[in-house]
Parts: C-alpha cells; sequence; structure tokens
C-alpha cells in the first residue's frame, strides 16, 4: 500500500488540517475511531459481524467447532464477571484501584488462546484476559489492586511476566526474551515458540516500543506486538498519538501489521495464531492491532464522562463481543439456553470466590517489605530489618506491659 | 541459574603486565568461555571491539550471538537484557559513556532494579551494565560523568567501580557471576594504566573495600579514578611525614563501611574523594554513617574533596573541576588543623 493511499480521510474523513492541531476536537473526531472500523472495512479482519453473522475471509479463515465456540463464550463472560467484580471491590473500598477489562474481552482471549504453552506473555496491566488463558486464576491478581504484594504468579512457571506499569517498558523485555528463544534455536518449526506482549495506543508512542519494533526486526525476533487500540489513552484520543493507522507502522519497521476487529473473537483467535505461527516458524516480528473500545474508565480513578461523548459509548455496545458470539452460537450453532445458565452460575461461583479471596488476603508481615530485594542479601538490608522488626517488636512489648494503648 | 563457581586456571601462566582495559577484556573473555549463557551487548562492541576496544577480538571468537552488536538505543540495550536475562541469560551490557546511559536509566531503575523484589524472586536478573565513567580525558560534552550516585540510591541494584587491573579482570567476572543485576563503574581514564595481574592469585571478594596504603595520620576513602589520585597524594605526604591510610571502597552499593570505621577510629579523621558533585551523593552517604559509628572517635569533621554541583564543565576547565593531588592535600591538612 503506498503512502498516497492512506490519506488522513481514513481516520477523521476529512482533507483539512491534522486533527492533532485542532484546538477543540469536534464531534466527528471524537468518535473517529468508530468510523475508522465501518469504513476501514478493507482492512478490518473480521470473521463474525457485529450482528453475529459469520463471514468468510481469505486469508484467515478458522476451522472451529461448536465446542471451541462455546468455550471461547465461557471464557469471555467469565473473565468480564471478575472484571465486574473487581470493579465492584474497588467501590466498596476493597481494592485501592482496578483497571478495567470491559469491552476488551475479544481481543484478549483471541490473543490469549492462540498462544501455546511453550510461548510467553509479556502484559500491561490490563491483560486480566490473557492472564486467564495462561492459566492463573483470577484471584492472583488481586493482591495488586488491593496492595499486598506486585503480582503472586510465577511468571517463569506461567510463561505470563508481571503487569508491567511504566507504558512501554515490557515491549523491550519481550524482544529481549524473544531473541533469547531465537538465540537457544528454540524458532523453525511448528512445536517452535513465540513471544507475545500486550500494550495499548497511547504506548505506541513510547520510544521503548519504537525501539521494540526496531530490534525485534534486526534480530527476527520471534515476538507479536498485539497492540490493544481501545482509542483512548486516559482522556488522550488515539489521534493524540498517530497520523496513521497504527498497524500501518509496520512496514516502516519492516514486518507485517493487521488490523483485526479486537471486538471479534474468533478474527483476534485466527490473527494471531497466524501471527504466533509465523514467529514460531522464525517469519517474525508481527505487528497486530486490535481494534477495540475500553467500555469503562481508564482505571476507577477515572471519569470518562470529561473526554467523551456518550454517543461513542452507546455505538460501541452495538459492537459487544460477547453478545455477537451469544446471537452466533443460538442462532447459528443451535445452543441451548441450558448452556448459557451453566456459564452464568459458573459466573456467579467465579465471583463469590473471588469476592471471599479479596475480604480474606492477609496483609503481607512486614519482614516482606525488605525480602527478596536481591537474590544475594546486602547486610546494609539485614541490618535495617533486623532494627525495624525489634523496633516493631518494641511496641508489642509495651502493648503487653501497659495493657491496651 | 547461577553460573558456575569461579575457577581459577590451573596452569600457573604467571603473572603479566596488563592495562586495566586488557584485564576487562580478559575478564569478558574468561566469562565467555566459562558460561555459555554469558553475552556481551552494546554499540559498536563486536566489529569494533568498543570505542575504549575493551570487548576486542571477542565477537571474532565468540560469534554474533554471544557478542553483539545492537542497535544504538540504550534504552533497548537494557531492556532487552533484561528480557534475554529472565530467559536465563547473563547479558553484559556496554553503555558507550557514562553520559549515555540515561536513555537506558528507565529500564535501569523501573525494571532491572525491581524484578526480583516485584516478583518475590521468582525471577533473576543478572545484568551487568558497564560503563566507562569520570573525566580527565578532554572530551566533549556527556562523555565525562559521574553518575554512579543515582544508581546507588535505587534499591535493588549493586554498584561496584574498579581501579586498577587486578580487580578490573576479578570484579568484572565476579559481577558477572552474582544474580543480582551490578553496575559496573570503569574509570576509563585509567583504562591504559598497567599493573601485574597474576590469573592464578586468589582474588579479593566482590562487595568488600579495601585498605590499598595503610597509615596513621588521615583516613582517605575514594573509588574508581580518584584511587590513583589519592595514592599519589599519600605519597606526597609521606615525603612530609604525614601517613595517610588510603581505602579503595571498591563496592558503593552495598558500601563495605566496617574497614572505614575501623580505620577512623584508629585516626579520628576521614577525607573523601570523588569526581563526583557532592550533593546528595556517595560521600554524602558516607559522612552520615560514618558520624554515626564514629562519633567519639572523629577528631575532625568528615571532610570531602569533590566535584562541583555543577554540570560537567568544558574539558578546559575540568582540570580545575576534577580534585587532583592538592585538593586532596589540602583537605588532608584541614583535617589535620582541628
Ligand atoms: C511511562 C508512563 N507514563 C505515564 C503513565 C500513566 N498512565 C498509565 S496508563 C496511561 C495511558 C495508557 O494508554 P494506552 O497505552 O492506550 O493503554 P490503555 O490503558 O488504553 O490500555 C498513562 C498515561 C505510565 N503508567 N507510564
Amino acid at each position: 500500500m503506498s503512502p498516497e493511499q492512506w490519506t488522513r480521510s481514513e481516520t477523521d474523513g476529512t482533507t483539512g488540517p491534522p486533527a492533532a492541531t485542532a484546538a477543540k476536537p469536534t464531534r466527528e473526531q471524537v468518535i473517529a475511531g468508530l468510523r475508522a472500523t465501518s469504513e476501514g472495512g478493507a482492512d478490518l479482519v473480521q470473521l463474525l459481524t457485529p450482528e453475529g453473522q459469520r463471514v468468510e475471509h481469505p486469508d484467515f479463515d478458522l476451522d472451529i467447532s461448536t465446542a471451541q465456540l462455546r468455550d471461547l463464550y465461557r471464557d469471555m463472560v467469565l473473565v468480564r464477571r471478575a472484571d465486574r467484580e473487581g470493579n465492584a471491590l474497588q467501590r466498596q473500598g476493597q481494592l485501592g484501584i482496578w483497571v478495567p477489562l470491559l469491552g476488551q474481552e475479544a481481543a484478549q482471549i483471541g490473543a490469549g488462546r492462540a498462544l501455546q504453552p511453550q510461548d510467553m506473555a509479556f502484559p500491561s496491566y490490563r491483560e486480566h484476559g490473557i492472564a486467564w488463558c495462561r492459566g492463573i486464576d483470577p484471584t492472583e491478581i488481586l493482591g495488586i489492586f488491593r496492595g499486598t504484594d506486585h503480582g503472586s504468579w510465577d511468571p517463569i512457571d506461567k510463561r505470563f511476566h508481571l503487569y508491567t506499569i511504566v507504558i512501554g517498558n515490557q515491549c523491550l523485555n519481550a524482544t529481549g526474551y524473544a531473541m533469547g528463544q531465537r538465540f537457544e534455536g528454540k524458532v523453525g518449526d511448528q512445536g517452535g515458540e513465540a513471544t507475545m506482549v500486550f500494550f495499548g495506543d497511547g504506548a505506541t508512542s513510547q520510544g521503548d516500543v519504537h525501539e521494540a519494533m526496531a530490534w525485534s526486526a534486526v534480530y527476527d525476533a520471534p515476538v507479536v506486538f498485539f497492540c490493544q487500540n481501545n482509542q483512548w489513552a486516559i482522556s488522550e484520543p488515539v489521534e493524540r498519538q498517530t497520523r496513521v493507522p497504527l498497524y500501518q507502522r509496520a512496514s516502516g519497521y519492516g514486518f507485517p501489521g493487521i488490523r483485526v476487529d479486537g471486538n471479534d473473537v474468533l478474527a483476534s483467535l485466527a490473527v494471531s495464531r497466524w501471527a504466533l505461527d509465523e514467529c514460531r516458524h522464525g517469519n517474525g516480528p508481527v505487528l497486530i492491532e486490535a481494534f477495540t473500545y475500553r467500555m469503562d474508565a481508564h482505571t476507577t480513578s477515572d471519569d470518562p464522562t470529561r473526554y467523551r461523548l456518550a454517543d461513542e459509548h452507546e455505538a460501541w455496545k452495538l459492537k459487544d463481543p460477547i453478545e455477537r458470539l451469544r446471537v452466533h452460537l443460538v442462532r447459528d450453532q443451535g445452543v441451548e439456553q441450558d448452556f448459557f445458565d451453566g456459564v452464568d452460575a459458573e459466573a456467579d461461583e467465579l465471583a463469590a470466590r473471588f469476592r471471599d479471596f479479596c475480604f480474606n488476603i492477609p496483609e503481607p508481615p512486614p519482614e516482606r517489605m525488605f525480602s527478596e530485594v536481591y537474590a544475594e542479601e546486602t547486610p546494609q538490608l539485614a541490618a535495617q530489618r533486623e532494627s525495624y522488626l525489634q523496633y516493631l517488636a518494641g511496641f508489642a512489648d509495651e502493648a503487653m506491659a501497659g495493657g491496651v494503648r | 541459574m547461577a553460573a558456575p563457581a569461579l575457577e581459577r586456571p590451573t596452569a600457573t601462566a604467571g603473572s603479566q603486565t596488563v592495562t586495566i582495559a586488557k584485564a576487562l577484556n580478559m575478564g569478558l573473555r574468561s566469562a565467555l568461555e566459562r558460561d555459555p549463557k554469558v553475552l556481551v551487548m552494546g554499540e559498536d562492541v563486536g566489529k569494533l571491539g568498543g570505542v575504549f576496544r575493551i570487548t576486542d577480538g571477542l565477537q571474532k571468537d565468540f560469534g554474533e550471538h554471544r557478542v553483539l552488536d545492537t542497535p544504538l538505543a540504550e534504552s533497548g540495550i537494557i531492556g532487552t537484557a533484561v528480557g534475554l536475562a529472565i530467559r536465563g541469560f547473563r547479558p553484559v551490557c556496554e553503555i558507550q559513556f557514562d553520559g549515555f546511559i540515561f536513555p537506558g536509566f528507565d529500564q535501569i531503575v523501573s525494571q532491572l532494579a525491581k524484578l526480583h523484589y516485584r516478583s518475590q524472586g521468582k525471577v533473576k536478573v543478572p545484568v551487568v551494565v558497564r560503563v566507562p565513567f569520570g573525566g580527565g580525558i578532554g572530551a566533549v560534552e556527556h562523555h565525562s560523568e559521574s553518575p554512579e550516585s543515582l544508581f546507588a540510591h535505587i534499591g535493588g541494584l549493586k554498584v561496584v567501580s574498579c581501579a586498577n587491573p587486578v580487580d578490573a579482570y576479578w570484579m568484572l567476572q565476579q559481577a558477572i557471576e552474582c544474580d543480582d543485576p551490578v553496575l559496573f563503574f570503569e574509570p576509563k581514564r585509567r583504562y591504559y594504566e598497567k599493573a601485574e595481574l597474576d590469573p592464578t592469585a586468589p582474588p579479593a571478594p566482590l562487595f568488600a573495600s579495601r585498605v590499598v596504603r595503610p597509615g596513621s595520620a588521615v583516613t582517605v576513602a575514594t573509588y574508581g579514578p580518584m584511587v590513583r589520585t589519592v595514592l599519589d597524594a599519600a605519597s606526597a605526604a609521606a615525603e612530609d611525614g604525614t601517613e595517610l591510610e588510603v581505602i579503595d571502597l571498591r563496592t558503593l552499593s552495598p558500601l563495605d563501611l566496617e574497614p572505614v570505621f575501623e580505620s577512623v577510629r584508629r585516626t579520628g579523621r576521614l577525607v573523601l574523594a570523588s569526581e563526583a558533585p557532592a550533593e546528595s551523593s556517595i560521600t554524602s552517604e558516607i559522612a552520615a554513617r560514618v558520624q554515626q559509628e564514629c562519633f567519639y572517635s572523629l577528631e575532625a569533621p568528615v571532610l570531602r574533596v569533590t566535584g562541583f554541583d555543577t554540570p560537567y564543565p568544558p574539558s578546559k576547565l575540568e582540570e580545575g573541576y576534577l580534585p587532583d593531588l592538592d585538593r586532596v592535600l589540602d583537605a588532608v591538612d584541614r583535617s589535620l588543623a582541628y
């Protein structure tokens, strides 16, 4: 595709001055993301329309059974339920903050289910759906938001790195990991390994993301860059990050970039499988832009009514990833109500377990503050811990000696 | 995950006279030979052998996948080293000059330093970041800085600096063997100073400071490029009958201050010397700790001889900026005058 073909009209519908220089975005510009989905149809890989209609794609078809479709539906419902519970727990003061996933279930479950056990994944901080697919129980994420730990799973064992808060850092860490996979000769055939890294549209402005793409190309690193373009980086629309559709940036680094309908779990799965396979066989890297929408606030501390229009939100509701699969399952796959009831019951159980776990996470003991700072602890740190614990113990003595304080 | 324990070569190669640069090269070579997981990476480290030739000949002997000429991106160097370390490698990154570490600072502080802690020990990141540091080579700006205190301030990092060929050879290998991330500061203006190196002699521990010249009048503690300066000052002072005890700190985080305390308890006087600016620095830290531990032994306040709290000056002014023999002796005199 030549540069002339991707004119600015694709994103803002005008040939006037760039949106980024306009003092105040027009209503049209604010919902530019939406228009880019419908208008950018030729480039958008879709296998299931918002109406739940299965459509063919010449390059990314998917052979998938009803049972597998049900599994994907179940994944999305359970992950959404845990996410909603996380939001509620924050509102009840049980969590310091929660980072909602709502609306991005299809992007994440599609990508997450494309990963194989031998692959490695590097998340940002909203990847509860990817965590789910890597076999991490949703309760294992709670400590991060309750403030009891920085992530309790074993990243090596689960092949799912810790959440990364500093925007873009993980893209370089993933690239290094993928270079290691290649250096160890673990790419080349079907059993090969790949790495997938997750980041947002805002992250694409970070130097680390550019460096990661440049490096991964130079080292043919088997890494799939999975950008969830949810249209917003807190209050900044995607137009504040880029002049060109994000997936098209890949050509500048010398590897393929694809835009997938991020609200279509089948398309996300098919494209991710293909991209991971390319990496597995040594043809990486690949960039995937999952075109989606953040349906909730950025985090529970955010107020999206200050910067985006209700229409935009309403329009994206019609593209709900779970609803469209449900329609397809009922109408085209003959799935009975029993199944949906069963999944809902399972979601209720998960929610209850999630809540209980949250209420009962033990407070970390004070010595945890000092533990595992180093592989080989320093004498200074040992002394600091000792002295702090003694100081705390002093209060215990006082309390015992003097009764209730 | 730990590298095989350092073994001394059995053949009595005997001692040879080498520069710090050569000793570092030998240390890297030995680490690459011993452990296939060790990688050397950085800008120009391959064919060119690094701008200071520290990695000379290594790519030729170990190949492009052990000695990586990387794209020009410091965040990229550190960030991918972190990923490689998660994968089980032991990357040794070269930062070309001290003033260029800042694009990599984010990855060092945000990821490298914290991963072991965040994962409660499940992820180890044994990355060494080599930084040629300090002034005195008449370079343009950004080529002569002493940013070591910035790293010593960060929990989760270890910071060391070598000052002679023997330490250069061993400390680098020990840093590579260490399971923690280590910032390794090399005194670039001393790269071509020579000394005897006997690779069969046992090494000193990595995280330990050392008395390099015993004396009884004033303790002078320093590190890196200033060790030579202070030793020269001590020789000059000795001619006037003042015996300085010189301590090479070697490890900056963790600091090993027992030898300093012990010395100060004997001499009652401490002068600290460093090229870095004084404010909020390693020398500030030592001064605080010494007054805490040796309050009743001190005959004079702890004095410091340092660079100034300015950006590094144009090179025609660095002679004034860098503490020299006379400034060290002046501080010694002031200490003795109390
Ligand atoms: C380096 C850095 N700068 C700023 C922040 C604060 N911050 C957290 S999330 C965010 C927006 C990220 O947007 P995007 O990359 O689109 O991801 P999304 O949250 O939409 O998934 C910002 C500015 C941060 N975490 N890291």
